[in-house]
């Protein structure tokens, strides 16, 4: 304990540092775009962080008596959810005039849930894991209600009751295992298992080799499935998508969703990663990946509002990535399966990138048009040509079409799938995939192949412009060349203790 | 031991007979004052097992201030309008489900061997670590091995605070003109 925890921790202070600072400065001056530009510049500070932290690599990555590892899997997702908070405060430049009087608090509270989202990535202890959860998650309910209308209240409202059941579901499950184990720690929670496994208190008959264990993990992995927005928790996403203000949709559907899965990937390899374990995990996992896959799709394909198309796509997006937590190397004889873990960190990045692409395409569109419904997209690509573009190749990666890098995310998840013995789960992604096409192209041919309502041209912000251009640039180099992504999530996936190979 | 267990189940007696009561008594300020009673024979319970700090904190905080305020809310709000709401068809489908868990969970404790030894050598460091008394360790093991979670927690609250200024904030008299 000392200078070294502090050095390791310092992407998270910085960026808690940051939302403070965010705050005073609004209530010293009370001028919004200043708040926001500082913000913006102010990111800079946890990225060099978390790169020089990569790139320095210390050996001994335990914070505070092993309250957190920072290790280069979290800071993967550090520097991850620094890109996205970057996307969406630009994102909310024009958007935040109706905000009224809030602006710097908007900026402070999603700087205030990248923490806590930060912390999540890196949390190594139960109690931790427990309160960062709740740092990312009450943000957000405030933020969700930020528009004052009967939906944006009710948005927010219904994410902060429905984060509450959660975490009641998660703080249950977590007592159960640290009853059975002794510990928070999940390190210790893992070395336990392995002595309690060697010494035969484990019951071979039963999932989990305990009925404790397994009704914590259960409950624990229901509590985490909220954050997932992976079924059967997903009710809260299409009245959430559909009431908040965009940019805040944007911000819980990319970042919410990565922290989500960072620390279910932390807690499930670093604890529970035995092989014994991993097979019962993995076959939990590829039941909910089915039954969100298809449930998402089949709600999506009424849809005829943007942004709640958008959730229910979410909803699916998330079935997709959990093929990839279900695919364990303990399914095989192989052994050192990497690909599993390896493709959903790599699915999470690039999601990042086109999920960004689309909502800020559409951000930039409805600023102007203030109409959400697919019908209102209609001659987009004459009149707001770039715009359209952009959202266009979002929409594509999306569906999973070359080039884009949502197509590699696919091809990766897939494989990995078939490699660990679940090729049933694979095809059944493929079809999942196939029913997509249907709503994602609904908006690009409304967009390319309908009269537009009206003439008016509709130019696109040069900030707002940038960021959704990187974004959609992002999601085609990835798919053209993956191999620079693909390389860092092995290294991430790698340095998390649990998973084979390390 | 007997003693000690004689308490733990007096206690543990008056927990749950209130617990029941608060659900099923229909007048919502008789269930309030039946949680209270709940929330000190939980306190009890921490007594038996020698968590004195953990003991006086659920009195202070749940006896006193929880109950308190859910209280003035109750006699705040209409609670005649309330009360048709309290009881609904789905009740007899709450009840399954309510039976359904104490089931599954009652079973899943028996079934289960919970290592006590793991959990007794914990309780029995928070107890006395080094011969210091439970509310030194407390203090000590906050600001040192749980002091990450504790500073996270301050930043949740400061966050909490910020939110519900923002959301019960009315609009400023320039916004309404």
């Amino acid at each position: 304990m000392g200078a070294h925890d502090l050095w390791l921790l310092s992407p998270q202070l910085a960026m808690a540092a940051l939302a403070c600072t965010a705050l005073v400065v609004d209530l010293a001056t009370g001028r919004s775009k200043l708040v926001l530009w500082l913000s913006l510049i102010g990111l800079v500070i946890p990225a060099a962080l978390s790169i020089a932290l990569w790139a320095a690599n210390p050996a001994d990555t335990l914070v505070f008596f092993g309250a957190a590892s920072v290790d280069r899997f979290s800071l993967f997702f550090t520097l991850l959810f620094t890109g996205v908070a970057a996307a969406v405060i630009v994102s909310a430049e024009k958007y935040a005039s109706r905000f009224q009087e809030q602006r710097g608090e908007f900026v402070g509270l999603i700087l205030a849930s990248t923490t806590g989202m930060m912390l999540l990535a890196s949390a190594n202890e139960l109690i931790t894991i427990y309160v960062s959860l709740e740092l990312t998650a009450l943000p957000v309910a405030a933020l969700l209600a930020f528009l004052r209308e009967d939906r944006s209240a009710e948005a927010g409202m219904k994410f902060l009751i429905l984060s509450g059941v959660s975490s009641a579901l998660l703080l249950y499950g977590l007592v159960f295992i640290f009853g059975f184990t002794g510990t928070t720690r999940l390190d210790e929670i893992f070395a336990r298992i392995g002595d309690l496994q060697a010494s035969g208190g484990f019951d071979s008959t039963v999932p989990f080799g305990s009925y404790g264990l397994l009704l914590g993990i259960a409950l624990a992995i229901s509590g985490f499935a909220f954050k997932l927005a992976a079924a059967p928790f997903q009710m809260w996403v299409p009245d959430a998508y559909e009431g908040g203000p965009t940019p805040v949709v944007a911000f819980l559907s990319v970042a919410s969703k990565a922290a989500g899965f960072a620390v279910v990937l932390r807690i499930l390899y670093s604890a529970f990663g035995s092989p014994e374990l991993a097979v019962e995990w993995s076959a939990l996992f590829a039941v909910l990946a089915v039954v969100t896959m298809t449930l998402g799709n089949l709600m999506a394909l009424p849809q005829k509002n943007v942004k709640r198309l958008l959730g229910y796509s979410t909803i699916s997006q998330a079935g997709f990535m959990l093929i990839g937590l279900a695919a364990v190397s303990a399914n095989t004889s192989a052994g050192s399966l990497v690909a599993g873990p390896q493709s959903v960190v790599f699915y999470l990045a690039g999601y990042a990138f086109t999920n960004l692409a689309v909502f800020l395409g559409v951000i930039a569109i409805t600023n102007r048009t203030n109409d959400n419904t697919i019908a209102g997209f209609a001659g987009m690509g004459r009149r707001a040509p770039v715009t359209a573009l952009l959202l266009a190749i979002g929409l594509i990666s999306l569906l999973g079409l070359p080039p884009t890098v949502g197509f590699m995310s696919k091809i990766f998840v897939f494989n990995a799938a078939v490699n660990s013995g679940l090729a049933w789960l694979a095809l059944a992604g493929v079809l999942n995939s196939v029913i997509s096409a249907y709503y994602y192209l609904r908006v690009i041919r409304a967009m390319y192949m309908e009269a537009p309502t009206s003439d008016e041209r509709i130019t696109l912000d040069p900030s707002l412009g940038v960021a959704t251009g990187i974004a959609a640039f992002g999601a085609v180099l990835f798919g053209v060349a993956p191999w620079f992504l693909l390389r860092a999530a092995e290294i991430a996936v790698r340095s998390l203790s649990g998973v084979a190979g390390s | 031991m007997t003693i000690q267990l004689l308490a733990f189940y007096a206690a543990a007696a008056v927990a749950i007979v209130g617990a029941m009561g608060v659900v099923l008594v229909p007048n919502v300020v008789v269930a309030g004052i039946l949680l209270l009673a709940t929330l000190l024979a939980i306190a009890g319970v921490f007594l038996v097992v020698f968590a004195e700090f953990l003991a006086l904190t659920q009195v202070l905080i749940y006896g006193g201030a929880v109950t308190i305020v859910t209280l003035f809310a109750i006699m705040l709000t209409r609670t005649g309008e309330l009360r048709v709401h309290l009881d609904n068809r789905q009740k007899p489908l709450a009840a399954l489900v309510a039976l359904g868990a104490f089931v599954l969970l009652s079973a899943a404790f028996l079934a289960s061997e919970i290592p006590t030894r793991a959990a007794a050598t914990s309780v029995a460091t928070v107890g006395s670590a080094g011969g210091s008394t439970g509310f030194e360790y407390l203090g000590e093991a906050l600001f040192t091995r749980w002091a990450v979670p504790f500073e996270i927690a301050s930043l949740v609250l400061l966050v909490a605070l910020i939110g519900a200024v923002i959301l019960t904030r009315n609009g400023t008299p320039r916004d309404r003109a």
